[in-house]
Parts: structure tokens; C-alpha cells; sequence
């Protein structure tokens, strides 16, 4: 592999800081226009709309059943009040029970 | 009070921590099975850090393709966290440009949604360095071992711990969907734009998160201005009469 890879592991990390940094620290101490300031505080909840559905249906693969109840354990869980972590173990150990199992 | 919100920080960022044992650990297999010694598979983690990104390159490498198109593919799949990154800056508090530049690197999808839907109005550099600084050397670490075992868990707890990023964002998103039409609107309405992208395939997933969220954020934006400014001058309205 040698220098290339090198090389190209630079450009990667380039690739992939640029997009985290500019907006940060550019945007450090300015007032944005309140409609500008009302969308950007409207992206993590759509965020999350878009990472949770539909890819969690195909998380494996052949198998929505596994996806299906993934999903409606963990909506489950959190809408009963448990905190991230009981969301986060409490699916994993039901779906565990469930690859073991069938 | 900086130690304190560090060791918050670390407490907020272990879920993070959790979801991406699985997944680095599975890079650090395949990385290998791709020819890359443990040196290069590690240093990528390290350098990269970038999930998707660093598993589209895998897949690159393999079938050889000309390592610029791995630096444009990776710089595509990242735009959307230009959005991200402005969106968090909302949310943090006043900061040298120098520090900021630094928490910068450790901002992923994962890190942005715990920062993002934090319950403290404000977010301090020290929270910010203890969820990222987990997670980060939860995804290094694992890349590591992953490499060195060059095995996967059993196969049944792979499969369940493949879940644990999703139910990570189900955990961060319900509790304040509960009596908040708008954030339910939000999240619906970006997994509805979400799910055509994925079942049409006309977007690939980096450019259909950018897409579906931005459209879901500026139209419910709208909708909701427009809302308010009819409550207030109905509202007004009424105190004439």
C-alpha cells in the first residue's frame, strides 16, 4: 500500500474535519437572522428522524422482523421514561434473546 | 466545575461509546481481511474518524479504485455535517476559535444527536470534550482489537449490538417528541423524505440525511412562523374587542 495510502489518509481526514470545523469556528459569535437561527435549531430532532427511519428496518440484513422489533422495543422503552443507556441495553438484550432463540 | 461537565460529558457519551464497539470492531476485521496492516487500519480511526465514510473506503481499496476518488466519495459523504456542525453551534457556549477547532474533530452523527438534544440550554467545551473524547476512543480502540483478534463477537450478540446506535437515537428523540407537536412533526416528516430517498434510490445516504433534514427543518420552520404570527394578531385582535 505504502505513500499513497498515507496520502490518502490525509486527504481523508481533510475531507472529514473541514465539514466539522468551518461552521464552528466561523460562525462563533455571530447573530444569525431569527429565522436562519429557528431552522438550525430545528435540525437535530429531523436529524434523528432521518437516522432512525428507514434504516433501522435493514439493520439486518434479510431480516425486518429483527428491525421491526428494534424498533418498537426501543420506542418502547424510551417513551416508558427509560434513560439512553436502559433504551440502549434494554433493545440489545431483547434482540439477543431473539437471534438466540429463533 | 470544567471537571464536572467533563465527567458529565463522558457519562452522555457512553451509550455512543457502547454502539460503536460493534462497529469498529467489525472495521478492524474487515480492514484487515482488505490487506491494511494494523498501523494503517488504526491510523485511519484515529485520523479519519468516520464511520461510513471509512467503510465505503474499505471498499474502494479492495476493488482499487483511484484513491482521489476515496478522498472526493469521503468529502460527499461528510457535507451534511457542515449542516450539523452549524446547527450545534446554537447550542454552545461562547468559545476560543482555537478550542472550538478542537472539539470540532470529534463531532459525528452520534456525538452531534447526544450535544444536540442535551437538556442544558447551554452546552460548556468541557461537556463537549467528554462525549466526544469516549467515543472517539471507544471507535480507535476497537479498530485496534478488532484488527488483532480479527474475529467478530458471537454471532448473536453481533446481531443485537448492531441495533444499538439506532435505539441510542430512539432513546436521544422520544423524550422530547412527548407533547412537543413540532419536534414529532420534525422527525416524521425528515423519516418520510428519508424513506422515499432510501426506496427510490435517486439520493445516496450522506446527500438524502442533508436533503431530508434540511427540507423537514426549513418547511416546518415555516409552517410554525406562520402559526404564530396568526395567534398573535388573533390574539390581539381579541384584546381590541
Amino acid at each position: 500500500m505504502g505513500t499513497t495510502y498515507w496520502w490518502m489518509l490525509l486527504g481523508m481526514a481533510l475531507a472529514t474535519y473541514i465539514p466539522r470545523m468551518i461552521p464552528l469556528v466561523f460562525l462563533e459569535g455571530k447573530e444569525l437572522p431569527p429565522i436562519v437561527s429557528g431552522v438550525l435549531r430545528n435540525i437535530p430532532y429531523a436529524v434523528l428522524g432521518a437516522l432512525i427511519f428507514p434504516a433501522i428496518l435493514f439493520v439486518q440484513e434479510g431480516n425486518l422482523l429483527f428491525g421491526i422489533i428494534g424498533l418498537i422495543t426501543s420506542f418502547a422503552i424510551a417513551f416508558l421514561g427509560g434513560s439512553v443507556m436502559t433504551v440502549v441495553l434494554g433493545t440489545i438484550g431483547i434482540l439477543a434473546v431473539y437471534s438466540l432463540f429463533i | 466545575m470544567a471537571n464536572k461537565d467533563f465527567s458529565n460529558g463522558l457519562k452522555a457519551g457512553l451509550s455512543i461509546a457502547i454502539g460503536y464497539f460493534p462497529v469498529a470492531l467489525t472495521f478492524g476485521l474487515l480492514a484487515k481481511t482488505a490487506g491494511l496492516s494494523i498501523i494503517e487500519a488504526t491510523a485511519m480511526s484515529l485520523f479519519v474518524y468516520a464511520g461510513a465514510s471509512q467503510y465505503i473506503a474499505l471498499s474502494l481499496i479492495s476493488a482499487a479504485v483511484h484513491p482521489v476518488l476515496i478522498v472526493v466519495n469521503t468529502f460527499i459523504v461528510n457535507i451534511r455535517h457542515f449542516l450539523m456542525t452549524a446547527s450545534l453551534n446554537e447550542k454552545m457556549m461562547p468559545e476560543k476559535r482555537t478550542i472550538k477547532a478542537l472539539y470540532a474533530f470529534g463531532i459525528t452523527d452520534e456525538t452531534f444527536s447526544v450535544l444536540a438534544t442535551s437538556k442544558n440550554e447551554k452546552i460548556s467545551s468541557a461537556h463537549a470534550f467528554g462525549v466526544t473524547f469516549i467515543a472517539y476512543a471507544s471507535w480507535v480502540t476497537f479498530t485496534a482489537i478488532g484488527h488483532v483478534i480479527g474475529a467478530n463477537l458471537p454471532l448473536f450478540l453481533q446481531a443485537a449490538m448492531s441495533i444499538a446506535l439506532y435505539a441510542m437515537f430512539v432513546g436521544l428523540l422520544v423524550p422530547s417528541m412527548k407533547g412537543n407537536r413540532k419536534v414529532i412533526s420534525l422527525a416524521g416528516m425528515a423519516a418520510a423524505i428519508q424513506s422515499f430517498f432510501y426506496f427510490t434510490g435517486i439520493l445516496s445516504t450522506g446527500w438524502a440525511i442533508l436533503v431530508s433534514t434540511l427540507v423537514a427543518s426549513i418547511l416546518i420552520e415555516i409552517v410554525y412562523v406562520n402559526y404564530e404570527q396568526k395567534r398573535t394578531i388573533q390574539s390581539t385582535e381579541g384584546v381590541e374587542n
